[in-house]
């Protein structure tokens, strides 16, 4: 079948794929950073603790549970 | 341009956590309420003494609630950034909006249900403080298998696209990847720790609404997140392409 360049296909531009050099040490700070805040809602003071006593765990018991993380 | 996506990525997060902070309160805090309240009838039956609250239930359920799944979002937000970032242009000619809404599909499928498939959400009461340590890093462990098979599936299905067409194969990436999944979710171990007299109804309404408010942070963040990039993204028209389109 012949390929028609149709005026749809002259709008659609094409993706230009963003250099891993450029990406990585982004990925690395924010993965390390996201990480931590998932850590703390989804295992602080369960398992392990960073911080001593049970508020953090307290505090975030609800959504922790409602999320799927092991608590208890 | 990656710092605009990442904040991008965590706003939107932080919009799809609302959503599902709204799922949460409507359909999640109900079950939770009732889970609670056959834990502490089981404590009074056993005569022990009531705990004592170091936060208030009001609390927990209230900025408790909306804290914990708007922190999720946020971070989930930032890494689904990246994890855009690194497929756009990579899977195929997908636009923003096709690729953003692929890697939700993708990071749902892998971060959230296959694991809860063999470790699923539990409300309070359901489970042993002994087995804390044991179950988490299982849950935790499992999401990392999960994400390390869909990549390896989506590295799989590249290598085969120009010998097998796109098609057929993201088909057989797909069975790659349930298949692993299969021997991981028969090798890992077991765990059952729901009480006897727990009632059923609340387990799986529990469960239910869990999934649900997974499934709306993800979708949410996988429609929104492409409208609202892709005229940051770079990209480049075929007009001016170094192949132009033949005509025949
Ligand atoms: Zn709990």
């Amino acid at each position: 079948m012949a390929q028609t360049a149709s005026p749809q296909s002259h709008s659609q531009p094409i993706p230009v794929r963003i250099p891993v050099r450029q990406l990585l040490p982004w990925a690395i700070f924010a993965a390390v950073l996201a990480l931590l805040l998932i850590y703390f809602v989804g295992a602080e003071q369960g398992a392990t603790s960073l911080i001593g006593g049970h508020y953090v765990h307290e505090f975030v018991h609800d959504g922790r549970h409602l999320l799927g993380f092991p608590c208890h | 341009m990656i710092r605009s996506l990442l904040v991008r990525g965590m706003l939107v997060g932080l919009a799809a956590a609302l959503l599902a902070l709204v799922v949460a309160w409507i359909f999640g805090e109900p079950q939770v309420g009732h889970a609670i309240g056959f834990e502490e009838h089981q404590a009074a039956l056993a005569g022990e003494p009531p705990e004592p609250e170091l936060v208030s239930r009001s609390m927990q359920k209230t900025l408790g609630l909306a804290t914990g799944i708007g922190l999720y979002g946020v971070a989930l937000g930032g890494l689904f950034a990246l994890a855009f970032a690194f497929a756009y242009g990579r899977i195929g000619s997908f636009g923003a909006r096709a690729t953003s809404a692929l890697v939700a599909l993708a990071g749902f499928t892998a971060v959230e249900l296959a694991p809860f498939m063999k470790y699923p959400a539990n409300p309070p009461s359901v489970g042993s403080p002994d087995t804390i340590g044991k179950r988490t890093a299982l849950y935790f462990g499992l999401i990392l298998i999960s994400v390390l098979f869909a990549i390896a599936a989506v590295l799989i299905g590249r290598r085969l696209a120009p010998r097998l067409g796109n098609w057929n194969a993201a088909l057989t990436a797909v069975g790659v990847f349930i298949a692993l999944l299969g021997v991981a979710y028969l090798t890992m171990p077991t765990v059952q720790e729901v009480p006897k007299d727990f009632p059923a109804v609340v387990l799986w309404r529990f469960r239910l609404s869990s999934l649900g408010i997974q499934a709306t942070l993800w979708t949410a963040l996988g429609l929104l997140f492409g409208p609202l990039t892709e005229r940051r993204l770079p990209h480049r028209s075929p007009a001016t392409a170094a192949t132009p389109i033949t005509t025949a």
